[in-house]
């Protein structure tokens, strides 16, 4: 009897962890399927590598370059914003900050990762946006820029609480050591905390960027969506994720159009995975 | 001549004294073995040695520890000398997850050395001095982790004589290693004593007896017995310091 119950449990457990994988197939299939739908009517050149994203024009065009090069402009200046102030926040948390104020800071990196993304660009759309373009004399503030900032505090979240468990993962022994040899606080910090907590901070800063590329609503409200190729950070640009929410309730499903739509997607899918495989292959890494 | 003379030493962690009333000298270019039960204090003692109790918190001492007649609990002393010139080896060996040049250069560059010739000469000096040079001086590239447990330990104690200490503390510096690595190791010891002040901390009585010139023995925070190792294992003076030795307890 209790072998029984110990095997129907078992085969549950057995059950739900295929399924999750279960759906994210189903989940690629279908997007799959409907995107290579596109290239039954339109080149896979044209479409990746194709300046013009004129979904309505005849005939349409449907050239993700811009839309790429949009996601790639935000998702760097996100980057160059949130790796720096993340690090420094997870070095201050993990090595620096006493014991009272580590657990005030813990929990307030929590509470910002925990704000719906729609407030933050809200928050973004009524006051960043305006300072950004007054600072810049622009005839808007709905940039790149202010894109990349609104996204960095959506990033910093997931890059400060991974790198944290890093640098915290780090045995004691090898601060002792350092310190033993007379080393100061900091130099233990960046010659053998850093290097010896790598793997996480590099696993932190691919799933900070994940984090930022897969954004949608945020990215939508305060980068201008201009479908134009960018030459600075200071232009409106669009994202592939707000191409994709901003469109596809105006598609006639099966259209050409909407195949296009999910064609994005699953180029998202593809872009998101190849980052969750770095980051995974840099958290497993073994030092050879 | 004395190297290290303790003087009226009390240390607390919180409310618990973990030293009480500890006055012992050491002298210099000898080995010096503290034995004892656990949790007797003999850690703690040598810990205290080099300051690495600072970063406990919580931890408060009264009392004196001269190193070359100088106090290294007065105020505005320089942890950073202390340390470069007071050595710790560890229990379990700890090299940095670095190359096995990058873990000996790394006390060296701390000090402001940065040639790379300079280092490479630093490097095959401790190294030698360990007798790891000839094993290892193909692959210095290599991850020092890889390296058996002995060689970590050797590769600690050559990382710690690159940044030239005048005083070695080992706190059971053989605990993780098998009987014929730990044999290498204690002769390692008898060669390095020409050179060094050599404290060790030992559970093992036979090392403390085959290793070391003085001994301490502690109970409970206290150093109840301090002499000629000789003396301590064949006539010990103290009827506890004989218990433990033969046994009884510990």
């Amino acid at each position: 009897m209790k072998r029984q119950v110990e095997s129907a449990i078992e085969k549950f457990i057995l059950l739900n962890g295929v399924a999750c994988i279960f759906f994210v197939v189903l989940i690629f299939l279908f997007l799959a399927r409907e995107g290579l739908a596109l290239f039954k009517t339109f080149s896979p050149l044209d479409f990746l590598a194709g300046t013009r994203w004129y979904p309505i024009s005849t005939p349409p065009k449907y050239g993700i370059l811009p839309l790429f090069l949009g996601s790639l402009i935000v998702t760097l200046g996100a980057t160059v914003i949130s790796v720096p102030l993340g690090m420094a926040c997870a070095i201050f948390i993990g090595e620096i900050a006493p014991r009272w104020l580590r657990e005030i800071l813990k929990a307030g990196v929590e509470l910002l990762a925990a704000i719906p993304s729609i407030v933050i660009g809200f928050i973004g759309m009524m006051t960043l946006a305006p300072w950004v373009k007054y600072l810049f004399h622009l005839p808007t503030g709905l940039t790149a820029l202010s894109g990349a900032i609104t996204l960095a505090f959506m990033a910093v979240p997931t890059i400060v609480s991974i790198m944290e468990d890093a640098i915290t993962a780090v045995p004691k022994s090898y601060r002792a050591g350092s310190l033993a040899l007379g080393a100061t606080h900091w130099q233990t910090i960046y010659r053998v905390v850093l290097p010896a907590a790598s793997s996480g901070i590099v696993a932190a800063v691919m799933l900070g960027i994940g984090r930022v590329i897969g954004e949608t609503m945020a990215v939508m409200m305060i980068t201008g969506n201009a479908a134009v190729i960018p030459t600075t950070i200071l232009e409106p640009v669009r994202t592939m994720t707000a191409t994709i929410a901003a469109e596809m309730g105006e598609t006639v499903q099966g259209s050409e159009h909407y195949f296009a739509l999910f064609a994005i997607g699953l180029v998202l899918f593809v872009i998101s995975f190849l980052i969750n495989m770095t980051a995974g292959a840099f958290l497993h890494r073994e030092r050879k | 001549m004395n190297k290290i003379d303790i003087r009226n030493f009390n240390l607390y962690y919180g409310n618990f004294q973990a030293l009480i009333n500890v006055n012992l000298s050491i002298e210099k270019r000898m080995v010096t073995a503290l034995i004892g039960p656990s949790g007797c204090g003999k850690s703690t003692l040598l810990r205290s040695l080099n300051r690495m109790n600072d970063l406990i918190e919580g931890v408060k001492v009264s009392g004196e520890v001269k190193i070359d007649d100088r106090n290294i609990y007065e105020n505005g002393l320089d942890l950073i000398q202390l340390r470069k010139k007071v050595g710790m080896v560890f229990q379990r060996p700890n090299p940095f997850p670095l190359s096995i040049f990058d873990n000996i250069a790394y006390g060296p560059r701390l000090h402001g050395i940065s040639k790379k010739i300079r280092l490479q000469a630093e490097v095959e000096h401790a190294l030698e001095r360990v007798h790891l040079w000839d094993d290892l001086k193909d692959r210095l590239n290599r991850y020092a982790l890889n390296l058996s447990l002995e060689q970590q330990q050797r590769l600690c104690i050559a990382r710690l004589l690159a940044v030239t200490p005048d005083v070695v503390l080992m706190d059971e510096p053989c605990s993780a290693l098998d009987p014929v690595s730990t044999a290498k190791v204690e002769e390692l010891i008898y060669e390095l004593k020409k050179h060094y002040t050599i404290v060790i901390v030992t559970h093992n009585m036979q090392q403390a007896a085959r290793v070391s010139d003085k001994t301490g023995v502690m109970l409970l925070g206290e150093l109840i017995e301090y002499g000629e190792t000789a003396d301590i294992f064949t006539k010990p003076a103290d009827k506890r310091t004989e218990d433990y030795i033969t046994g009884r307890f510990g």
